[in-house]
């Protein structure tokens, strides 16, 4: 794991790839610093973060479209998988990597407001409470990044993929926004999402029994669910579309809260999209 | 020790392995020989846990190779078709990352990284990055990274592909020299370098293995005799009347030669007897002049031509070219059963 970690940050910081990250990511956050605070003097430092978020989109597959793409285009994960280490470890070696060169703009990023304390008073505990977010942010998006690496070969489409699952994430809120909060259309919603499912266990596991019970069997829970508590079923369309929001959960760290579970979503994110790519990669062996 | 039972690896309806069953000792180098898609590197890559088999288990030294995939990989070394190299390192980079890969501690790592060079002969490229060398370096640099923390199992994909004549009669010699410390698997489609450098080959053919012996006895039991060819200055029957009173003569087949007034005999003996003393002497005996006499071995490219054509009469006649290996490959043929 050491030595793919190592490998990686090398990588990143003896080619151009890394610093183009590093340096896109802290040219925009210093062109918001020098806007918001150094000529507007406004002391959160959260604001910028805030403004930063859109960078990510750019950034992120640039940082991680190649890291397992590229291994499995040059087979040299031929290496990887046939060295006395488990999947698991390459894959957290490699998000090791991933988080370090992130881990060096929000260093740099910690700077800022000691310059600005030069200034006035700096609320410390709410602006790194707001920069610890950012970062735990900035990872969830890499974990994502590097699971879409995981399943494809081409750099160029693992960066798209990557371009596009983030922008949606992005958008959630605005989506969520698009349907209606009644419990009626929260019950249609949920119905058709079972009935998507069961399809899908269908296709993965071509036994309809299971997919046959599956269906069955949710939706008749769903009805009586219905049947006697139809107001529980107000707004589960946007608590659903809520956990794709993985911007969204940044905002209670921007307004500098020390948000709980917002590390345990952020953690739970790179812990299932971590865990994925693991498995991504084993089925490729079994497949 | 690396034993393989009932292995297949099936890629949608196609059989790329097909039921693969052979037991690799320690100390032997080992050929897989076989044409384009016999499934060599596929039966290479599930040994060293690259891909996983549909069905059948590798063991490697005892350790299953999906249950105990780490205990399993340390015992092997592994060069792949491709060699897996990351362009953007120098030579030495690469060895060390392998090295730490391999779980080598940092004390040993330079030695071991120097030895592995040298045996190699990629010393004078060790700062060179692995993008600016050529295939047969890169393949060098390939070989040395699975010689990195000498495996008892050395497996090698096509290792000689990209080589130039020099560098592969070295190769070959490293290999040899390889094989007296630990097991080599190497494979090629190329059998003058596998009938070269290996003990024991195992021919592949359409995932099946049809063949497993050392290169002599393949020659020598495929066919079961060698030939003789000769051309005799006399009559057809007259040729005949003498072969008649030779013994351990399996078949004879006399036919008019080019030559005038002289016939081409072709004889095969059993077990490999050499009749040629004999024959001069007979044929000498009745007057007979002797105009040419010539032993001819079947040559191990028409065993290998043989096991791995045709494979759909192959299917065929099965149950009969079965017996025949059965009986030829006799220690084989047990295990398979």
């Amino acid at each position: 794991m050491i030595a793919i970690l190592g490998k990686e940050i090398k990588g990143y910081l003896t080619s151009m790839v890394g610093y183009v990250f590093i340096a896109f990511l802290l040219m925009v956050s210093g062109i918001y610093f020098t806007a918001y605070h150094l000529k507007g003097a406004y002391p959160k430092f959260a604001y910028t973060l805030n403004a930063v978020l859109v960078v990510f989109l750019i950034a992120v597959p640039i940082l991680t479209m190649r890291i397992l793409a590229e291994e499995r285009k040059q087979k040299t994960d031929q290496l990887l998988l046939t060295a006395p280490v488990s999947v698991t470890e390459i894959v957290v070696g490699k998000y090791l990597a991933l988080a370090c060169i992130f881990l060096i703009v929000v260093l740099v990023l910690a700077l800022y407001p000691l310059i600005l304390s030069q200034f006035g008073s700096i609320p410390y505990g709410e602006t790194y409470a707001a920069l610890f977010g950012f970062w735990l942010m900035g990872c969830s998006f890499l974990a994502i990044g590097l699971y879409i690496s995981s399943i494809t070969e081409s750099q160029v489409i693992a960066a798209v993929l990557t371009f596009l699952a983030l922008f949606v994430c992005y958008l959630m809120e605005g989506i969520a926004g698009f349907f209606p909060e009644t419990s009626s259309a929260s019950f249609l919603f949920l119905a058709v999402l079972v009935a998507v499912l069961s399809f899908l266990i269908q296709y993965w596991t071509k036994n309809k029994a299971i997919s046959g019970i599956f269906l069955i069997a949710c939706e008749a829970v769903l009805i009586v669910l219905y049947m006697v508590n139809a107001t529980a079923f107000e707004g589960v369309i946007q608590d659903i579309f809520g956990v794709f929001d993985i911007s969204g959960h940044f905002s209670e760290f921007a307004s500098g809260i020390f948000d709980v579970t917002g590390v345990v979503y952020y953690l739970s994110i790179i812990g299932v999209f971590l865990f994925l790519t693991v498995e991504s990669i084993q089925k490729r062996r079994w497949s | 020790m690396i034993e393989v039972k009932s292995l297949t690896k099936q890629y949608g309806n196609t059989k790329a392995v097909d039921n693969l069953s052979f037991t690799v000792e320690q100390g032997q180098i080992y050929g897989f020989l076989g044409p384009n898609g016999a499934g060599k590197s596929t039966t290479m890559n599930i040994l060293t846990g690259y891909i996983a088999p549909s069905m059948g288990e590798v063991l490697i030294n005892g350790h299953n190779i999906l249950d105990e995939p780490e205990a399993a990989r340390k015992c092997i070394g592994y060069l792949p078709e491709i060699p897996p190299v990351y362009p953007e390192m120098t030579v030495e980079e690469y060895l060390s990352f392998a090295a730490g890969l391999k779980k080598i501690s940092k004390k040993e790592q330079e030695e071991m990284i120097y030895n592995v060079m040298e045996m190699t002969n990629i010393t004078s490229m060790k700062k060179r990055l692995i993008r600016n060398l050529s295939k047969g370096y890169r393949q060098r640099t390939g070989l040395a990274q699975a010689l990195l923390g000498y495996p008892e199992i050395i497996i090698l994909d096509e290792p000689m592909v990209g080589l130039d004549p020099k560098q592969i009669i070295e190769i070959r010699e490293l290999i040899r020299g390889l094989g007296k410390k630990h097991t080599v698997i190497l494979s090629s489609h190329i059998l003058s370098e596998i009938s070269a450098i290996c003990d024991h080959i195992m021919i592949i053919s359409h995932g099946n293995l049809v063949a497993s012996d050392t290169p002599d006895n393949l020659v020598h039991l495929m066919k079961g005799s060698e030939a003789l060819e000769l051309t005799v200055e006399a009559k057809e029957t007259d040729i005949r009347r003498v072969l008649d009173g030779v013994q351990r003569i399996d078949s004879c087949e006399v036919k008019p030669s080019d030559e005038e007034e002289a016939c081409d005999v072709i004889l095969k003996t059993t077990g490999g007897t050499d009749l040629r003393r004999k024959l001069f002497y007979l044929f000498a005996e009745q007057k007979m002049p002797v105009l040419r006499m010539q032993q001819t071995r079947i040559s191990l490219e028409d065993v290998f031509l043989e096991l791995t054509d045709n494979p759909v009469a192959a299917a065929g006649q099965k149950a009969e070219t079965d017996k025949k290996k059965r009986g030829l490959f006799a220690r084989k043929g047990e295990k398979e059963e």
